[in-house]
């Protein structure tokens, strides 16, 4: 139960930081104020909090699951990869769209594409496929807190009563202080799980008799392939690289871009970022690496268990068992079983609270959608106009409540799977979109058809994934499930983690189908006014 | 020329990412850290220096000057 109290302990302060922000707006209610701190963040809070806002649970809970059982390729796959591509689309996108947000007041992207294409409705499209792709994350994150409060409190806090806490904080603080509260809890849910991973690296490496002799027994062991990549293909691990290009899609970094006081505020974000992700990710992989030499947790011996029986017996089996047992080998509560058993107790709360500030990255979301509902919609279709600008940021706060208690009716009745697989079609899905971006911000030619097609493109290619993955199940870990070979070419195949399209992940034909039908399509039909390719070209050197 | 030397270096730096010569090496350096994690890892590092040399190099301050002689236009204007 300590632990409980110290993670309620760190709700109550995560909660004071959103209020205490809301008074520094208080007489406020400019939507500019609201939806992006006045544009005013400084360079500290700036990096923590755009970092803190791109670190879901998955970074901690799932990066030491996906270790668990792949071992550390997961580092390079998803963080070092992340840590290259995602401070340059930063550096690049990042700054450009920061600059024309200051000079012509866009507080979204999609305010930035009606303008740069001369588009209505195109805008709209494009505003409905992120809010759709946006969604899930917010579900998830309410999923994960109430899983996470049930876990640490041994039981004590049911799941939907933990769902509901995380959802009334995160929706409490958003309300309230917007922008800046929820920045600056950011900066703090940030600090934190720096410091807690480190802390909860040395504790259970102490715990567990030092880390050399575990790496050592687990290279003479039959799971030595956990020590190396062999577990996935190098076209896997090169398609991964495309996935980081989904973060400067995704509106609430965008909209966070948008909210530093100068553009000289990126350059400690752009460099440290790679630092921040090597922090945070390289003991959590590690760690969970490392579980798999435990043998006094019976929870970590039982799910060793049923991966062992899906790697000798999967073929054999039905696909609802190969499923179950799946759930069952998934290992994103280790460093939460690692903790319990290693850490003293009021460590373990503390350690807790590092991970519900993990959990709770979905504030930002719930933000973001806000503000892109506000401004994309509400304001484009005249309720700005007609009814000032005090009731487009109440409608933002009501649009908050609405969408939470949304996320959590859904959070209490679907199965987290289903999220968690939206979630990575999300990853897809955005990543496509990112030629949107690069194509409006460096090539004159672009144009609000080429937008459209890159938009129900990647509408197309994700309900295609998704109704494929459902259709046809996973077969066990091993040779893929070819689907589509013509002269013997593999083309299409099921995955035991998903699909693969010439051996490589579906987002590598995503992104360069969106990219071919930019400049194909934008060749093809009409530019925009000279007038407004100079705004944005005319001054560019 | 500086740029062109920035996009190569970009280049490489992706290139090496998909360090296939660890692929298969388990070796421990220090005794407890696989050799594909730390290579990884230094690549991190690699990547901070990399963007430390971007912002030093090739910073866009143009876009800043242009923010600032429109917010003195604005200001004029008022």
């Amino acid at each position: 139960m300590i632990p409980a109290i110290v993670v309620f302990l760190y709700l109550a302060t995560v909660l004071y930081i959103g209020i205490f922000a809301f008074r520094r707006a208080r007489g406020k209610e400019e939507a500019e104020d609201y939806f992006l701190a006045s544009r005013s963040l400084g360079p500290f809070v700036f990096l923590f909090s755009l970092f803190g806002t791109n670190m879901t649970a998955f970074a901690i809970l799932g990066s030491s699951g996906h270790a668990f059982n792949n071992g550390i390729v997961t580092f390079g796959l998803m963080a070092s990869s992340s840590g290259l591509v995602i401070p340059l689309t930063l550096f690049l996108i990042g700054t450009r769209v920061w600059a024309l947000g200051k000079k012509y007041g866009f507080m979204t992207p999609v305010q930035m594409f009606r303008d740069r294409w001369e588009c209505t409705h195109i805008g709209t499209v494009i505003f409905v496929v992120q809010a759709v792709l946006l969604v899930p994350y917010i579900i998830i994150g309410i999923m994960g807190g109430g899983t996470t409060l049930y876990t640490i409190s041994g039981g004590l806090v049911p799941y939907w009563f933990g769902g509901a806490i995380v959802a009334l904080v995160v929706m409490s603080y958003v309300f309230f202080g917007g922008m800046r509260g929820t920045a600056w809890v950011n900066t703090f849910q940030t600090v934190l799980f720096l410091c807690f991973g480190a802390i909860a690296l040395v504790v259970i490496g102490v715990g567990m008799g030092g880390f050399s002799s575990a790496a050592h027994a687990i290279q003479a062991s039959p799971m030595a392939s956990l020590l190396t990549r062999e577990r996935i293909s190098p076209y896997y691990f090169f398609s991964y690289t495309f996935i980081p290009l989904s973060a400067i899609a995704f509106p609430h970094i965008l909209i966070f871009c948008l909210t530093a006081r100068k553009m000289s505020q990126f350059k400690k974000t752009v460099i440290f970022y790679p630092i921040c992700i090597l922090a945070i990710w390289l003991p959590c992989v590690f760690l969970g690496v490392m579980a798999n030499r435990v043998t006094d947790i019976p929870e970590i011996r039982a799910k060793q268990e049923a991966r062992r029986v899906l790697a000798t017996q999967g073929r054999t089996m039905e696909p609802e068992k190969r499923d179950e047992l799946r759930e069952q080998s998934a290992g994103d509560d280790v460093i939460m079983l690692l903790l319990q058993r290693y850490a003293p107790l009021w460590l373990a709360g503390l350690l807790g609270a590092g991970i519900m500030a993990a959990v709770m990255a979905s504030d930002s979301q719930i933000l973001a959608l806000s503000t892109m509902f506000t401004e994309d919609v509400f304001a484009f279709y005249g309720g700005k106009t007609r009814f000032g600008e005090a009731v487009q940021v109440q409608t933002g706060r009501l649009f908050i409540i609405l969408i939470t208690i949304f996320a959590y009716a859904i959070a209490l009745r679907a199965p987290e799977t289903i999220f968690e697989l939206a979630i990575q079609y999300a990853f897809s899905g955005y990543a496509a979109l990112s030629p949107l971006l690069v194509a409006a911000l460096f090539w004159k030619g672009s144009t609000k058809w080429g937008a459209l097609a890159v938009t129900l493109w990647t509408v197309l290619t994700v309900v295609a994934v998704a109704a494929l993955q459902a259709v046809v199940p996973a077969p066990a870990p091993g040779p893929a499930t070819i689907l589509w070979a013509p002269g013997g070419v593999e083309v299409l195949s099921r995955t035991p983690g998903g699909t693969a399209v010439f051996g490589f992940m579906p987002v590598v034909p995503m992104v360069i189908g969106s990219t071919l039908l930019m400049i194909v399509v934008s060749l093809l039909t009409r530019k925009p006014a000279n007038t407004t390719v100079a705004k944005y070209f005319g001054g560019s050197r | 020329m500086k740029k062109i030397l920035l996009v190569v270096a970009v280049a490489i730096l992706y290139v090496l990412h998909q360090d296939i010569w660890f692929w298969r090496s388990s070796y421990l350096v220090f005794g407890f850290i696989p050799i594909g994690l730390f290579y990884q890892g230094c690549f991190s590092v690699a990547a901070a220096l990399l963007m430390w040399l971007l912002v030093a190099q090739a910073w866009p301050s143009h876009l800043e000057q242009e923010v600032e002689e429109a917010d003195t236009r604005e200001d004029a204007a008022r």
